[in-house]
């Protein structure tokens, strides 16, 4: 009789106990909410890369997302709206020898912080980009995004959304990011494999991570937590190398996962040192 | 173990054991670790925790195979599994 | 060299290895001028997307444990304001310096004002104390940038040079001392166990120490009200404790910051307060009056945040009147007027914007008014 289930709390040994600050826990997410999977696939990517834990920080936004960093026990920085990856991109200049983990959500890293997104892909800063993207903002009740689906309803578009979201990998990829993957948190070894691999390559990495907001966007768009990840089961399809073009979410089609860009061009600080520091 | 077709290398490959640890206060009921056990063996018990969700609990304590899916699956860190003492057959 | 110049050397002496800057005229030439030596000393220059960006970057580096700068001017301080609350808030050191230029919006980009002083004072959203300077020469804005890293050092804070566009550009001789006359501060350092270390317990100044990331506090860092830990702390209670001690840390130490100078304030009867660029008016216009037969003093705020009201309420007691002299419509002044609390008559001197102003129209205020 070997397997057993052991219920008491005094077994309290998960295996990332450690790298979380346990005295914050429980978290703020809702029930179902995607991110704690996302998080939870990010501290074992950070600590199965064997790299040092002690160089290694993460840096977060506004938002439901944006409070990841408040539950990472490592040195985490929780910033201003938006301003995750300019705050990190001074981290990252000031020692580089800090692995320096961006863990943020689709409204901070791409409506407000749009710029800053583009311009770190572009500069090819040494970040690691995590972004949750539950399709709304949670945090504040369930307002539409830059990445709501056309016609999907939020608390500001009630008669459904106007707009059109942004396609999140071609983005990533016009502005120069040199690896970009896409997984669903229920893919999430593949994701842990991903953001391992993100981490330890240099450059500007971006991963995006489909994850349930069932509360203030599922509810209104009458989709149970379950039936989400029904969706990311059945309506996904992993297409490594696909064309960027290809990658919008909609899943009245399939949507495409996978590792996308896989490339190498120099580093922010290694062009720097190459081009403004004099030869030794 | 049941096989639907034995493979040829059933007899060499030790199919992994695992125990299920649940931190119940932990868990807010997503159900997530129950709907995609790949051996089913979890539902929600009829307990309620401190928080006022029905953790899971197990089913089945023999055929946990340790794949970890539950632990990573789980948005609340609330579920893990470690191997079991190989079992001794003979 | 410029004042622009005088400030990015005066940086470079203070051991400031991080610049993230964003160009607009009139601070374009200190970004210039460090991006130009920051490679050669080890530090790094990266110009940023917006001043939002800017103003992030310097407090990332900081947390990096590098001493961090950003330059700019009204339209990018505007921006830079929520940052520099996130700097006050998670007490970030870092030097943030505005060349001033008239306002509002886009305005006079080349034409010199000192209208952001209040903008300075309560600019970010929020309760807060900010220390900021206020250099009057291109030789003083070299030591000035030098003060404010050690302030903002000592004090874990972001301090604000507040200049304007006609120091930043004009020429004057300036004098480099060597490096070992020049006194540089460096935050206080974390000593003892690592696991049992608060981030926001203060030492006896007030000032809690500061590691870097990568030292191993494994720190949380969060612009939420938070505790002495740095965790978020969502209480009436935790709000008193921290924002008490954001404010005490500065006024506590007030006369260790707030510098001022005196000239001819004994005897005076009037006298002129003024700071940065319209000193050099107030300096010729009290020599006038006093050539005159009148007794005009100067006071001179070189620390302009906080404000010296202790100075000008003991001054309230005994002079006939103030006189601030400034290129605003009154912002320092109201602050002197505050102070003077109705026992001595206050007036202004001031512009809208866009050149200085001349001492004959300080002297026609001093015979006008008294």
């Amino acid at each position: 009789m070997p397997a057993a289930t052991k219920t008491r709390a005094a077994h309290q040994n998960h295996p990332l106990e450690d790298l979380i600050r346990s005295d914050r826990i429980p978290h703020i997410w809702c029930p179902g909410c995607g991110i704690g999977t996302a998080f939870s696939a990010c501290l074992s990517a950070m600590k199965g890369g064997g790299r040092n834990l002690e160089k290694m920080c993460m840096v977060s936004g506004i938002g439901c997302s944006g409070r990841a960093a408040g539950y990472v026990k490592l040195d985490s920085f929780h910033t201003t709206h938006g301003r995750a990856i300019p705050f990190a991109t001074g981290l990252k200049l000031g020692n580089p020898e800090l692995d320096v983990i961006v863990f943020s959500g689709d409204g901070d890293l791409f409506a407000i912080g749009g710029n800053h997104f583009i311009h770190a892909a572009r500069r090819n800063m040494d970040l690691t980009v995590i972004c949750v993207n539950n399709l709304n903002y949670g945090m504040t009740g369930g307002q539409a995004a830059a990445t709501t689906p056309h016609l999907a309803k939020t608390t500001t578009t009630t008669a459904g959304n106007p707009e059109s979201p942004f396609n999140l990998p071609l983005l990533a990829w016009a502005s120069g990011a040199t690896y970009v993957a896409r997984w669903t948190i229920l893919h999430t070894r593949e994701l842990t494999e991903c953001i391992q691999k993100a981490i330890s390559k240099s450059g500007f990495s971006f991963i995006e991570v489909l994850g349930p907001c069932p509360i203030n966007y599922g509810r209104r768009n009458r989709e149970k937590p379950m039936e989400t990840l029904r969706l990311y089961q059945e309506q996904t399809i992993i297409r490594n190398n696909a064309d960027p073009m290809d990658l919008d979410v909609d899943f009245k089609k399939k949507v495409v996962l996978g590792e996308f860009v896989d490339k190498q061009r120099p580093t922010c600080i290694e062009s720097y040192d190459r081009t403004c520091r004099l030869p030794e | 173990m049941e096989f639907w077709r034995v493979p040829f290398d059933s007899e060499a490959i030790e199919v992994s054991r695992g125990i299920v640890y649940i931190i119940e206060d932990r868990c807010k009921g997503c159900g997530y670790c129950i709907e995609f056990c790949p051996k089913s063996i979890l539902a929600f018990s009829s307990r309620f925790n401190k928080k006022g969700y029905h953790p899971p609990e197990l089913l089945d304590h023999d055929i946990c195979v340790n794949c970890h899916y539950c632990e990573i699956i789980c948005p609340e860190f609330a579920i893990y599994s470690l191997p079991a003492p190989l079992e001794k057959t003979g | 060299m410029t004042g622009d110049e005088a400030c990015a050397e005066g940086a470079l002496a203070a051991g400031c290895l991080f610049f993230g800057g964003y160009p607009i005229t009139p601070a374009t030439e200190i970004a210039e001028h460090i991006s130009a030596r920051l490679p050669a000393v080890g530090g790094t220059f990266i110009q940023m997307e917006d001043e939002i960006a800017a103003m992030a970057s310097v407090l990332g580096a900081a947390w990096a444990g590098k001493k961090s700068m950003t330059a700019t001017s009204g339209p990018g301080f505007s921006l830079m304001m929520e940052n520099i609350g996130l700097g006050i808030c998670t007490e970030t050191p870092c030097v943030l310096v505005n060349v001033q230029r008239g306002g509002p919006s886009t305005g006079l980009p080349t034409m010199g004002a000192q209208a952001d002083m209040m903008q300075a004072r309560w600019g970010s959203h929020g309760d807060y104390e900010i220390i900021a300077l206020a250099p009057s020469s291109a030789q003083e804005i070299f030591y000035q940038t030098i003060t404010a890293f050690n302030l903002s050092e000592r004090y874990r804070t972001p301090v604000l040079i507040m200049t304007d566009e006609i120091i930043g550009h004009m020429s004057e001789k300036v004098i480099i001392p060597p490096a070992d006359q020049i006194r540089t501060e460096w935050r206080p350092k974390p000593r003892g166990r690592k696991d049992r270390f608060l981030l926001y317990k203060p030492g006896p100044n007030g000032v809690a120490p500061m590691p870097a990331a990568g030292d191993g506090y494994k720190i949380h860092v969060t612009g939420l009200t938070h505790d002495e830990k740095g965790y978020p702390a969502m209480s009436v209670e935790a709000q008193q404790q921290m924002m008490e001690r954001l404010k005490r840390k500065i006024l506590d130490n007030r006369d260790d910051i707030i510098m001022v100078e005196e000239h001819q304030i004994e005897d005076a009867e009037i006298v002129i307060v003024s700071y940065g660029i319209s000193s050099r008016t107030s300096m010729a216009a009290m020599q006038q009056a006093r050539a005159m037969g009148i007794k005009a003093g100067f006071l001179r705020l070189i620390t302009v945040w906080p404000f010296a009201e202790e100075k000008i309420q003991a001054l309230a007691q005994r002079v006939k009147g103030f006189i601030t002299v400034e290129i605003n419509l009154g912002q320092i002044h109201l602050e002197v007027m505050r102070a003077a609390a109705g026992i001595t008559p206050c007036h202004l001197v001031g512009h809208h914007g866009g050149t200085i102003i001349s001492p004959d129209q300080v002297l026609a205020k001093i015979k006008e008014a008294f």
